[in-house]
């Protein structure tokens, strides 16, 4: 493997020279879920805070179905600030004064770790749909092949939200003694029928633009903005809740005093998803988002053990936090609490809170201080356990 | 640390390195008591996200849910001790609480408040009114203990519910125990409380 300071993003294009964090280049194959290896493979990262000399305070941050990297500071891509920097950084939750924080953008994604747009060294040109489907197990392979070659054999915690929530659950489950504790958030061990069925809805608006090409988009010199977009704003709906929306906007109007009788978007929950939808195809790929909503909704933790949860844990030493949100209503509660019940039936170690928040989904990426106090208790009373100072 | 005297009396039912859940477990004093005097592998069950919070901050291992709706998901005896603490007369199904308890748990402990003391019999004969006592301390109508028993009601919910009392301990207005006959007229008078230790027959 060799480590190259910029990894190349081949699309969108972002301005040349930024810094865009670290990556980790393979030889060796990876073997994939689907049958099928990769090789060679990238996996991009940061990191935040320093890792202490008995490599134990290590805290694996894990991105969801948009996300990357960048957790806090400037991401270079949409030069705006990381995607959760309420709960990581100096004298957060997640304290990078104490721990060393680690996010890999996931395999299958477009910023900068092996994904569809990048070109297969078999053909020279990008992957497109000859790269191969991957899994949340995949990912979360590529990641502990990234510690590996970090020198980090156990990580203090690994959390995320929602498909981060997903890795979480598929680490504490395939790699038991290299996790000490897991925080997953507004996820699910399984992706329930109306998930499928939003992502479907958001696959088939892709597939459904001329500009697809058929997934080999880069080679026509287009993109398939309009189908990405649409897919954003279904998508963006599933992440707020009915209360939110209504509290945001209601039925104001945008820029007018009254009704126009066309349909150019009149009220102000139509102006702000298509702002959603236009910014979105300026940072991600749409073949990523095929692939990566495709991750999500093979995710079934029980089915690779027996259909029995609880299986999946058994034996566990992992300590678990599970935190859900009142109005999240595509990670309910309910999802989250079937986690939480399962362990318990495995005999592990698990802690479960559910936030009241009007916020929907996304609460999880929010200013919401009860998640903080309790990520905080949490982490702390692990990294005491530990010793970690 | 001090333990309120009748958190103290359920500790001392507790053997070294149980397995324990605290099925109501506040913000954690017991459990945490238990953790380090005992060494129990500790769990709770909490309704209050706040107490939830403090819970897992003290690094304690507790699930936000309803004792009510929540118990059923939790396998048979799989604890050496389910502790119910002052909370059974707030339950919306005492019976099945109960009954769920003696599954989960190989022992489990109940302490509950006793309705059938004197000073409450003596308050609604005078008063007229729904009695208001230092440790009920709600009017009828608002009140979250919608299931008050007597010691006499709670010992035939046992035996109706299939558990076997295998020892029981009388609570006086100060929190101090001594041990009981469960079938005694004396202690359905004089007690302010009771605590029992129970197991499925």
């Amino acid at each position: 493997m060799a480590e190259s300071a910029s990894p190349k993003f081949l699309r969108p294009a972002t301005a040349p020279g930024v810094d865009v964090g670290k990556a980790m280049t393979f030889d060796a194959t990876l073997s994939l879920d689907a049958g099928r290896g990769l090789a060679p493979w990238t996996v991009a990262y940061m990191t935040y805070g320093t890792l202490n000399a008995a490599r134990s305070n290590a805290v694996l941050v894990c991105h969801a179905l948009t996300g990357d990297q960048f957790v806090i500071g400037n991401n270079p891509m949409t030069g705006r600030p990381g995607w959760w920097p309420s709960m990581v950084g100096p004298g957060k939750p997640i304290d990078t004064d104490r721990f060393f924080v680690i996010c890999a953008n996931v395999l299958g994604g477009c910023m900068g770790t092996s994904g569809p747009s990048d070109i297969d060294p078999a053909t020279g040109k990008p992957y497109g749909l000859s790269f191969p489907l991957v899994t949340i197990h995949d990912m979360v392979r590529a990641q502990a092949a990234l510690l590996d070659a970090l020198g980090i054999e156990q990580v203090l915690c690994v959390t995320g939200g929602s498909m981060g929530g997903m890795q979480v659950l598929q680490w504490a489950a395939s790699y038991p003694d290299r996790v000490v504790s897991a925080m997953p958030m507004a996820t699910g061990a399984r992706h329930s029928a109306q998930n499928i069925a939003f992502h479907e809805v958001g696959r088939q608006a892709i597939m459904a633009d001329p500009d697809w090409h058929g997934g080999a988009y880069q080679a026509a010199g287009t993109q398939p903005s309009k189908g990405l977009a649409v897919a954003r704003m279904a998508a963006h709906i599933t992440y707020l809740s009915e209360a939110a929306l209504q509290r945001k906007f209601g039925r104001s109007l945008q820029n007018r005093a009254e009704i126009s009788f066309q349909f150019a978007p009149d009220f102000q929950v139509e102006s702000y998803l298509h702002h959603q939808g236009s910014s979105f195809v300026d940072r991600f790929d749409a073949n990523s988002y095929l692939y990566i909503t495709r991750a999500m909704d093979y995710f079934d933790l029980a089915a690779d053990y027996g259909g029995v949860l609880a299986e999946a844990f058994r034996g566990t030493r992992t300590k678990f936090c599970i935190a859900s949100f009142t109005s999240d209503w595509l990670f309910p509660t309910a999802e989250n609490k079937r986690i939480a019940h399962a362990l318990n039936a495995a005999g592990a170690t698990v802690s479960f809170v559910e936030i009241v928040t009007d916020k929907g989904h996304d609460s999880f990426l929010l200013d919401e201080p009860e998640l903080f106090a309790t990520a905080r208790g949490f982490l702390n009373s692990v990294a005491q356990s530990r010793g970690i100072a | 640390m001090s333990l309120r005297p009748d958190l103290a009396a359920i500790a001392e039912m507790v053997p070294q390195g149980a397995r324990v859940l605290d099925v109501g477990c506040g913000d954690g004093l017991l459990l945490e008591h238990l953790q380090s005097t005992k060494g129990v592998d500790g769990r709770g069950l909490e309704l209050s996200q706040q107490n939830v919070n403090a819970c897992v901050a003290r690094g304690l291992a507790v699930i936000q849910g309803d004792a009510d709706t929540d118990l059923h998901e939790y396998p048979s005896q799989v604890f050496d001790i389910v502790i119910l603490s002052q909370t059974i007369q707030a339950t919306y199904d005492p019976s099945r609480v109960l009954e769920h308890l003696l599954r989960i748990g190989k022992r489990t402990i109940v302490s509950l408040p006793n309705f059938g003391h004197w000073r409450v019999r003596l308050s609604l004969l005078v008063n007229g009114r729904m009695p208001q006592t230092k440790a009920l301390g709600y009017s009828w109508h608002d009140t979250p203990n919608i299931h008050l028993c007597t010691i006499a009601d709670f010992v035939s919910l046992v035996q109706e519910t299939n558990g076997v009392i295998e020892s029981a301990l009388a609570l006086d207005g100060k929190g101090h125990t001594r041990p009981m006959r469960p079938d005694a007229w004396g202690p359905n008078i004089f007690a302010e409380g009771a605590i029992f230790l129970l197991r499925q027959r």
